[in-house]
């Protein structure tokens, strides 16, 4: 009994040992006076510009797709074959639904985050997989990547995402994901959704990519291999995402295993003003995202090969969006325009 | 020299799904029916034989002795959430033992068993079509399943110790229709508890095709587990929609120690455990049955609702014991 106490409390405080070396060392970096200003200078020179683009965008109102547009889109998303005669799919995806969400969606993708998208007419009809870098702490690259697919590729596509168990669980929001297409990732799940000629959005790194901290931005976690293995077993054709920008929309300075552990949650991540604001500091930044949509990729082989052949498919997709974010990153002018 | 009569055994025929079951094969003009069930065959077609005994007795037996029994129709499992788990135990696992060695020992070709859906249980990381093969984690948060899990897995157990009988196990969605059972029972509440925030896929079966289903499955060659579907899987509230009835919406967070009290009072009959068929999926992929046996749904979802709501009162489908009745030694 008291070993266990003893075991835990030690845990606890590696746990805190960790957490505070973390702090340390990045408030080291920050606390460099010259260092800090010139950060606060470019920072506060790009959020003016940033701000009036966003201004102009809301005073012109020219951010909207037009009525008549937005419903030649929803109805193209109504013809699907997979819809029952109650308006969803067995998935619970109701296009009919959309139509009052589009204009949050677009809010966020054309003027939160002013996203500017490159080749998204390579996404194929028919089935394919979605792959792409995660991170922003938040999925909202998943809800741009999303809204650019629905309102910027045509004729428009909904992106069915694998999401976390967790978050489908709960109340209202596991059922507006369901709605709107995003479904439980579970492997049967996308096989379910590939033989209906879906697109599926997977992004392999999972949590471990979109909570990884600040320090961490821009360098993918490890991918997962169940993507591959679907892909080779379902012969889909794999499109390489890479999303820059959302590293930047909440700072993680380090996550709170032990708390997410405790409420459950995939993680806890601390961000600078979650002292002052509480759980409002994980709304994001307006940042700006540029997506680049890749050449689709084709695999063949035995879904069931052993790991070490498998990892050198996945390293080809993984190195394709590398060398997308490279250029994504070496090509933009700051982080906020 | 007239051809021999197919003769089908029901067990359970006075349930709702026994009669029209019965009814069904009674039309077929090679068919002789024999129902086994202590409750009453009311309006029973006269060329139906009814014997009101315990599957568990002894005169069950003599049945299988005497007459050269072609298929049997397992339909009388009961799920009474205010039986106890050890007459559920004694009733479901023991009557199903005993009619499959019935069939055993006296050659019977086709055993059909009407297991259920909710072998599988809601569960909020259920997959959208959850197939034959997926694990029974039914009674996880439902103690009221174990029993009907044990019997599912039991027939399943015949399929390589005897695999000359053809059993065949269906694991129907929700029924719908003059059925006594939680979904239809829900659905002819004055008004619907919808949890807050949740709105799960559901599947409803109309009666009807349900006894399309086990008469298809009776068709020689036809043996496994398979899956009976709805027409289609719509959210719940469409679902309630349909019925045009009034709904209250409550947190997840009251509704289950409400259900408990009310339970206990008598004031509902829904143990609380049910509550999450309205919160998560259970949906069920119906593909082997329809490749097998070219089944397929005649009914529409809003039939099936219109003929729960029809039947508001029905007097003889009540899965339950008759009080009185001495108990299986």
């Amino acid at each position: 009994m008291s070993g266990t106490v003893v075991d835990n409390l030690q845990r606890l405080q590696a746990v805190g040992q960790s957490i505070g070396h973390n702090l340390a060392t990045q408030l080291a970096q920050w606390s460099e006076p010259e260092r800090r200003r010139t950060l606060a200078e470019r920072v506060a020179r790009e959020f003016s510009e940033a701000s009036q683009e966003v201004a102009s965008l809301i005073l012109s109102g020219s951010w909207r797709t037009p009525d008549d547009e937005l419903e030649r889109r929803i109805t193209h998303l109504l013809g699907s074959k997979n819809l029952s005669p109650h308006g969803t799919d067995a998935f619970g995806f109701a296009p009919g639904e959309v139509r009052s969400v589009v204009p949050y969606l677009e809010f966020l993708y054309r003027v939160w985050f002013r996203a500017e998208v490159h080749d998204i007419q390579r996404v194929p009809e028919g089935r394919c997989l979605l792959i792409a870098n995660h991170s922003g702490q938040l999925p909202f690259d998943g809800v741009v990547i999303g809204t650019s697919l629905l309102l910027d590729r045509d004729p428009p596509r909904m992106a069915r995402s694998m999401v976390e168990k967790f978050a489908t669980s709960l109340p209202f929001f596991g059922t507006f994901c369901n709605r709107m297409g995003q479904v439980t990732g579970l492997p049967d799940n996308c096989r379910r959704l590939l033989e209906n000629e879906e697109a599926v959005l997977v992004f392999p790194e999972g949590a471990r990519g979109i909570s990884k901290p600040y320090s961490h931005r821009y360098r993918m976690t490890a991918f997962g291999h169940g993507f591959m293995r679907l892909a080779l077993e379902s012969h889909v054709p794999i499109v390489p995402i890479a999303v820059v920008g959302a590293e930047e929309q909440t700072i993680n300075l380090v996550n709170l295993a032990p708390l997410a552990k405790l409420l459950n949650m995939p993680s806890a991540p601390l961000t600078p003003l979650m002292p002052l604001i509480g759980p409002a500091a994980m709304l994001p930044a307006p940042v700006k995202y540029h997506v680049y949509f890749g050449e689709p990729m084709e695999f063949s082989g035995d879904a069931n090969d052993d790991d070490a052949v498998v990892a050198g498919k996945v390293a080809k997709v993984r190195a394709a969006i590398q060398a997308m974010m490279d250029k994504g990153l070496a090509e933009r002018r700051g982080i906020f325009i | 020299m007239a051809k021999r009569k197919t003769l089908a055994v029901i067990t359970g025929i006075g349930g709702r799904l026994g009669q029209l079951l019965a009814r069904r094969l009674h039309r077929e003009p090679d068919t002789r029916v024999i129902g086994i069930d202590r409750r009453p065959f009311l309006r029973k077609p006269s060329d139906v034989e009814h014997l009101r005994i315990d599957i568990r007795r002894k005169a069950c037996e003599d049945l299988f002795r005497t007459r050269r029994v072609d298929v049997i129709y397992h339909l009388g499992l009961m799920h009474d959430p205010r039986q106890g788990l050890g007459e559920h135990y004694t009733w479901n696992l023991l009557g199903t033992k005993q009619i499959l060695e019935f069939a055993q020992r006296y050659g019977v070709p086709k055993v059909v068993i009407l297991s259920t859906g909710d072998v599988y249980g809601p569960q909020s990381d259920n997959p959208a079509y959850i197939s034959e093969d997926a694990p029974l984690l039914g009674a996880q948060r439902f103690a009221g399943m174990r029993d009907l899990i044990a019997v599912d897995m039991f027939a399943q157990s015949y399929f390589w110790k005897f695999p000359e009988i053809e059993t065949v196990v269906l694991r129907p969605a929700h029924i719908v229709g003059g059925v006594r059972n939680a979904v239809s029972n829900y659905l002819r509440l004055p008004r619907l508890p919808l949890l807050l925030g949740f709105d799960p896929m559901v599947q409803v079966l109309h009666e009807e095709d349900a006894v399309s289903a086990i008469l298809a499955a009776a068709r020689p060659g036809v043996r496994g587990v398979f899956n009976v579907v709805g027409a289609d899987a719509l959210p719940l509230r469409t679902l309630v929609s349909l019925t045009g009835k009034p709904t209250w919406e409550v947190p997840h967070v009251v509704l289950p120690s409400l259900a408990r009290r009310l339970f206990q009072l008598r004031l509902a009959d829904f143990p609380a455990a049910e509550l999450d068929y309205i919160r998560y999926s259970a949906t069920l992929d119906g593909e082997r049955l329809r490749t097998v046996t070219r089944w397929s749904n005649q009914y529409t979802v809003e039939e099936a609702v219109q003929a729960a709501l029809r039947s508001s009162v029905f007097d003889g489908g009540v899965e339950r014991l008759p009080a009185g009745l001495p108990r299986a030694s």
